[in-house]
């Protein structure tokens, strides 16, 4: 790989690390969504250029799924939600932005510490490649943990599976098929959240999770 | 040898000499913006002209720190300010301090400066002494951590060599760590140069000042002394942007006259760039809360370190 | 040379004889402190000749354990830590030539006092686990005798007792780790222990055992508790010792046994260490950012400063885990020059505290102010101290953090990547540690010295006598020396550093224009000298062309204050104020800290209140659920008083059949 493709990828992958800390810091759900939709962009350009140096043209399909989907349909379809649930000018309270961010900061070391300990052996690159996928998929994690409300629970859940696909893109010969599979059922689960939102909504007038916990009588 | 002297003489006249034009510019450029005509950009030269020939009026209970502090500020200021590499890079006296010392140069300014807006003894020198430690204690570590990401790069605390070593050749190629540490840089610099949207430097409103606040009492030639620091210290920071991170043009240790005239050249639109885009940016956006500026730098802290973590993933370093 | 040293211990013990002997005279004071005085001098004449290369030597008395005597060595290390006990005993005795003046109590101060820097001495030389410990115990009972020198104030006897229950923690902790390091046979010399080889369980163990012991006596959280009750509530000479010298003296111990007798630690110990001291750092700086106590302030920072120079210590056993000796040389240089400058500036603080206590009798930050106008010399000599523990340059505070600086930016070398992620944090924590410094450093000379005088007694407050300000001049000239020319510490480090990492640093005093090089000079360099120089010259230059080139006319008025002037001093911002917009950024992380606003409902007379709720994690999460164990114990055993006779009979003899029948078990 020539140094510039490298440096590209580096820095593709690094900034969907970054915009994954964006999303943790909105705590409006309009700016999360745009967020959002900025870190769906920076994965399909990520996927695209992996396409480009690898001269595997199935990756560029991926990427436009990405785009299509996530960055365009998905986050509109959520702001469409989000405004007839009447939710749209709502301040989530995040338990502590820097509490969370430094957690995350935690998190990104531990992935980089534990990728780069695991694949040795590999290249520059895929290590790389790895350390930052895993860390999105940690922070996407972390964020479903902390968020109350539904809709970022499952705009966590999507920029996980964010975090899959760059590290699919990253490791070479991975089938479409298996891409294609992962993306659709991830669309499904985005329709039936989608659906359970407004069931969940009909019944207890809410989508803060926490109708949910004191409807099982968990909540103290 | 005295070639070296006179480089270095001059690299000290040049921020001096162009401070107060860069506030002038950004002011022009942002009245532009707002459709306004704007004064003219040398408007902040006469200024320290007049505040220079103007009497000074002392408080009461002023002590001799209040009066010796305008000094030494302009002394730490300028000294910084003359070790960060503008046209060229290895000056005679760059080895003097390195970043961290540049940083606790500045450092060293802005302590002063708090300790005399506390010492009429005033409530608004309070107010803005406690606002600028509280913001200081948050846009310190930040700088600091971004400056651990650059030399973790450049194998080099020594502004000289990390300009070098950036520029290349070989270069280090595009990291997400440089970019990471460029927007934090960008964010300290605003905080510490009490810009919008941590600080306004236009408004003497109760409510919204932090640095005015500290110097409300300065006046004549104390003032003057205070308002070039502070236009230095803005010049110090697009210079420590530019060299670090469009390093282009920069002349080197030991290069000839023309190379010379071409890192002036290039340095001049680098901060005519700069000083563009800082209006511009102050002018599209407002001012926030000033509890809303320690989560801002928060960003910047952040960025630093996830800078600093981001460079071992890299094989190369 | 030991036998100087031993001599200037055995002098100040005797001075101490005499205090008793002639006690109650008017005289006694002055004269005593004077004489204390000497044997701090010829014992940091010995220290800095022994650095220079003079012989150290080794010595043998008859007393303590009988197979064993007391054994006493000085070697470079603790000819290091000679010279900070005998500088700091030196300045702070003069200043106390003065200070003694004013003592309400000074039958319960002087006995003590000279004692007490014998038994810091003691410390240093010995060279056996059993002297060691008798004169840690004998220094920790003094440093207590003198805490409770105004034993009839509340506060302080409460501090009292809790620096008596953690000194004994801490002297259990010693003693358990050397007894795990003399072993079966009982090998208590160090030379012995040194010698003997051992497992890295019994070595981590030991280490982890001396840092509770010696951790506990420096301020390391989380057995900081005490430290900032203790340490104000001495006499402020006394607090000025116990702060700049006795937390040295601990810190001493660390270095003689986890570096000096046990060798380098495994990596993954490091990690553990390097962020205790960052995080205590940052922790106790915090502390002093709220508090309102002009000493308490003092007393939290030395929190920070040691767990700064803990940090540099964990990493220099990083480097030295994995062979790295240069950089493990300057991650120990900064450490022990920290240690030294912390020593200069931090008593010399604790003694302008103590002139602002003699001229004012308080030490609230609220009850002072404006003290610069009354007390000039001090109000100057302070703004020195508070200049260098800010870390600002060009003075000593600095050039230390300066190089703490640059050892962290010689990790990436390392070769464990979880070590190398933690470094950077730990370096965030330490720059955000030095900000916070500076803001609380601000608020205390800015709140003391600066501003309208916020009580009578501030207004009226008389500069003090020369006694107190020459020993407060002599450590601020060091200050400035030292900060100028770090090459006049850095240097006579080397025989140290070699002796526990194998290398040193490149000789600072050869550098070109005495520029601080502590790797290369491609890499990092600094040279105070030089920023001072320019510093001065464009200050001047600028007041001098500004008076020139514009007008020197002056008019003096009331002050402006943006038209609204109120002559009322408590509209100045005070010591709440100050700290108000730290502690809401800060303060409900590190301090559970909270705002309470009670509003009377309309209509309601009743007024409105703010209120600050603030508590100490630590406090609550580690310490009051061992309290409470302990009370509970003790109601438990507290019936074994109301038993008849013949049961206590019985339970006398269940005790000894049943250690008979564990010995025939064991046996």
């Amino acid at each position: 790989m020539t140094p510039i493709a490298f440096d590209t990828s580096h820095l593709l992958a690094g900034g969907l690390v970054l915009v994954s800390f964006a999303m943790i810091y909105q705590n409006r759900l309009q700016a999360l969504l745009r967020t959002f939709a900025l870190h769906a962009v920076v994965l399909s350009a990520a996927v695209a250029w992996q396409a480009f140096t690898q001269s595997a043209e199935q990756l560029y399909l991926t990427a436009a799924i990405a785009l299509v989907f996530k960055a365009i349909i998905i986050p509109a379809a959520l702001r469409r939600i989000v405004q007839r649930l009447g939710i749209h000018r709502e301040v989530e309270q995040v338990v502590g932005t820097g509490l969370t961010m430094l957690a995350g900061m935690g998190l990104v070391a531990l992935s980089i510490v534990v990728m780069l300990d695991v694949t040795a052996k590999a290249g520059a690159f895929a290590r790389e490649d790895l350390a930052f996928a895993l860390s999105v998929v940690l922070l996407g994690l972390l964020m479903m943990v902390t968020r109350r409300n539904a809709v970022s629970q499952v705009v966590g859940f999507m920029s996980l599976e964010n975090g899959l696909i760059l590290a699919a893109a990253g490791a070479r010969g991975m089938p479409l098929v298996v891409e294609i599979s992962v993306a659709f059922s991830i669309l499904i689960a985005f329709i039936v959240i989608g659906i359970f939102l407004f069931r969940i909504r009909e019944r207890f007038d809410t989508v803060d999770l926490h109708a949910l916990d004191s409807f099982r009588g968990e909540r103290r | 040898m005295i070639a070296a002297f006179a480089i270095q003489g001059i690299q000290m006249l040049l921020v001096l000499a162009l401070a107060p034009g860069l506030v002038g510019l950004v002011r022009k450029v942002k009245a532009r913006a707002m459709r306004r005509r704007g004064a003219s950009v040398l408007q902040p030269y006469r200024d320290l002209r007049r505040l220079m020939r103007k009497e000074v009026v002392l408080a009461d209970t002023a002590s001799w720190l209040f009066t010796a502090t305008p000094f030494l500020v302009f002394a730490a200021t300028w000294v910084a300010a003359s070790l960060v590499p503008t046209f060229a890079t290895g000056l005679q006296f760059s080895w003097t301090a390195d970043l961290i010392a540049i940083v606790a140069l500045l450092g060293s300014g802005r302590f002063f400066l708090a300790l005399a807006g506390m010492d009429v003894g005033t409530s608004f020198g309070g107010l803005g002494a406690s606002r600028e430690v509280m913001f200081a204690s948050m846009a310190e570590p930040a700088m600091l951590l971004t400056v651990f990401a650059l030399s973790l790069v450049a194998g080099s605390t020594q502004l000289s060599t990390v300009v070098e070593v950036l520029h290349g050749p070989p270069g280090v190629g595009l990291r997400v760590s440089l970019g990471m540490a460029l927007v934090a840089l960008i964010i300290v610099a605003i905080v510490e140069n009490g810009r919008i949207p941590a600080d306004n430097p236009a408004t003497h409103l109760e409510l919204t000042m932090v640095h005015e606040a500290m110097v409300l009492e300065y006046s004549g030639r104390h003032l003057a002394m205070i308002e070039l620091a502070g236009a230095m210290k803005l010049l110090l920071y697009v210079s420590l942007i530019a060299c670090l991170f469009v390093p282009w043009g920069i002349a080197r240790a030991g290069d000839g006259p023309g190379a010379l005239v071409i890192g002036v050249a290039t340095y001049l639109a680098k901060i005519a760039v700069g000083g563009v885009a800082l209006a511009l940016f102050e002018a599209s956006i407002a001012k926030m809360r000033v509890f809303r500026v320690p989560d801002y730098l928060g960003i910047a802290l952040m960025l630093g370190l996830l800078g600093t973590l981001l460079l071992f993933v890299s094989g190369t370093l | 040379m030991i036998d100087v040293a031993a001599g200037a211990a055995l002098f100040c013990l005797l001075l101490s004889a005499l205090a008793v002997a002639r006690r109650g005279r008017a005289s006694l004071s002055a004269t005593l402190y004077t004489l204390t005085i000497l044997p701090c001098l010829a014992q940091a004449a010995a220290g800095l000749a022994i650095l220079g290369g003079a012989a150290g030597g080794q010595m043998v008395l008859p007393i303590g354990l009988p197979w064993l005597g007391a054994h006493l060595r000085l070697d470079a290390l603790s000819a290091f830590f000679l010279v900070i006990i005998g500088t700091g005993g030196a300045a702070i005795s003069l200043f106390a030539v003065g200070y003694g003046r004013h003592e309400e109590e000074p039958g319960r101060v002087l006995p003590f006092y000279p004692a007490f820097l014998g038994a810091m001495t003691l410390v240093v030389l010995a060279d056996d686990a059993f002297t060691f410990l008798v004169a840690w115990e004998v220094m920790s009972l003094l440093s207590w005798a003198l805490v409770m020198a105004h034993h009839r104030r509340d506060e302080v006897r409460s501090a009292g007792y809790l620096y008596l229950l953690m000194a004994a923690l801490g002297t259990m902790a010693l003693i358990v780790a050397f007894g795990l390091l003399a072993g079966a046979d009982g090998s208590f010399a160090f030379s012995e222990i040194r010698a003997a080889s051992r497992p890295v369980g019994v070595t981590a163990l030991a280490a982890g055992l001396v840092l509770i012991g010696a951790g506990s006596k420096a301020g390391i959280a989380p057995l900081h508790l005490w430290l900032p009750e203790a340490h104000p509530a001495a006499p402020s000479h006394v607090s000025a010792l116990m702060s700049g010298v006795m937390t040295k003296v601990a810190v001493y111990a660390v270095l003689r046994v986890v570096f000096d007798l046990l060798g380098p630690l495994p990596w993954w110990a490091s990690p553990a260490l390097i962020l205790l001291g960052a995080g205590t750092a940052v922790l106790g700086i915090f502390n002093a950012a709220m508090a309102d106590d002009m000493k308490k302030i003092l007393a939290y920072s030395t929190i920070e400063n040691i767990g700064v120079i803990f940090a540099a210590l964990g990493l220099a056993q990083a480097f030295l885990a994995e062979g790295m000796r240069a950089a493990a040389a300057l991650a120990l240089s900064a450490a022990l020059f920290h240690a030294f400058n912390h020593m200069a500036f931090k008593s010399l603080l604790f003694m302008g505290a103590g002139a602002v206590l003699t001229a004012t009798g308080r030490r609230d930050l609220d009850g002072l102010g404006g003290l610069i106008r009354r007390m000039p010399v001090t109000a100057f000599l302070t703004l020195v101290a508070v200049t260098a523990i800010s870390a600002l340059p060009p003075l000593n505070g600095f050039a230390s953090e300066w190089m703490v600086f640059q050892s962290l930016l010689a990790s990436p070398r390392l070769p464990h990547l979880g070590l190398e992620m933690v470094i950077p944090a730990a370096g965030g924590l330490l720059a955000l540690a030095a900000a916070l410094a500076a803001a609380a450093f601000v608020r205390f000379y800015g709140v003391a010295f600066l501003g309208r005088a916020r009580s009578d007694a501030a207004a009226r407050a008389l500069e003090v006598d020369r006694a107190m300000l020459a020993g407060m001049g002599v450590l601020a000239a060091l200050c400035v020396l030292v900060g100028l020319v770090p090459a006049l510490v850095l240097d006579r480090l080397s025989p140290v550093v070699t002796a526990l990492t194998g290398t040193h640093l490149p000789v600072q005093g050869d550098q070109p224009w005495l520029t601080l090089v502590p790797v290369a000079a491609a890499r990092s360099t600094y040279n105070p000298l030089l920023v001072f120089a320019f510093i001065a010259v464009t200050a001047s230059l600028a007041a001098w062309g500004a008076v020139r080139m514009g007008s020197r006319v002056v008019r003096r008025g009331p002050a402006w204050d943006c038209g609204y002037p109120e002559p009322s001093v408590t509209t100045q911002y005070g010591a709440g104020s100050l700290a108000q917009p730290l502690r809401r950024v800060l303060g409900p992380v590190l301090l559970q800290s909270r705002e309470e606003v009670e509003m009377p409902a309309p209509g309601d007379m009743a007024p409105a209140r703010h209120r600050v709720v603030q508590g100490d994690p630590i406090r609550d999460t580690l310490y009051l659920p061992v309290v409470r164990a302990v009370l509970w114990a003790a109601t438990l055993i507290d019936r074994l008083q109301f038993l008849t006779i013949r049961r206590y009979l019985a339970m006398v003899m269940a005790t000894l059949v049943s250690l008979l029948l564990v010995l025939s078990l064991w046996g």
